[in-house]
């Protein structure tokens, strides 16, 4: 049994779907570790920034 | 210009452990990772199968659903991007795993998540066959 956070399951999901993408959509090991941070990156960024707006027009 | 010569020196550069052309895109949809393995590419396959293994095992810990029938647009979809696991989804469904309904936002997450790793390890599997055929190098 897991029950994660909403924020822990963002991470993990980042985190997995970063690493295949870069894997698979470069050719070198520095391209694919620059393209895997970048996807994780917007994955947890935008999670994040949309979290603040939706916090924001609920008030 | 990526010329025809290239791609097959590229192809003839990839172990000759099989002829069959489609052997890593199969090999990679039934076992996560198995396409690279075939090919040499073990850090790569190594780190896909990690990946797409502990997604799939984490939306069944989540108590995600593993979708059986495809009656309408949505489960169809849902059951696409399950067959995606190849055997992990056979395994899950011969174990029962994935059979209770969904009453828990986590057990949402957990669905997707076993979707996704799907659908992640067919592009996997793709990615492997663009290497047999020396399309990536």
């Amino acid at each position: 049994m897991f029950h994660p956070s909403h924020f822990t399951a963002v991470f993990l999901f980042a985190l997995f779907a970063s690493t295949v993408f870069g894997i698979t959509q470069r050719d070198t090991p520095p391209r694919m570790l620059r393209y895997g941070v970048y996807c994780f990156v917007l994955f947890v960024g935008a999670a994040v920034v949309l979290s603040w707006i939706m916090f924001l027009i609920a008030r | 210009m990526a010329t025809g010569s290239n791609k097959n020196a590229a192809a003839a550069q990839t172990p000759e452990l099989s002829s069959f052309l489609y052997l890593p895109l199969i090999a990679g949809w039934l076992v996560p990772g198995a396409g690279h393995f075939l090919l040499g590419k073990w850090k790569r396959g190594a780190l896909l199968a990690i990946s797409i293994v502990c997604m799939y095992a984490l939306g069944l810990a989540m108590h995600g659903k593993l979708y059986t029938s495809a009656q309408d647009i949505l489960d169809m979809l849902g059951m696409a991007g399950d067959l995606g696991n190849g055997l992990l989804f056979l395994v899950g469904r011969v174990l029962g795993l994935g059979s209770d309904p969904v009453q828990i936002t986590t057990a949402d997450y957990g669905t997707k998540f076993i979707v996704v790793a799907g659908l992640l390890n067919i592009i996997a599997a793709v990615d492997a066959h663009n290497l047999r055929t020396g399309r990536k190098s």
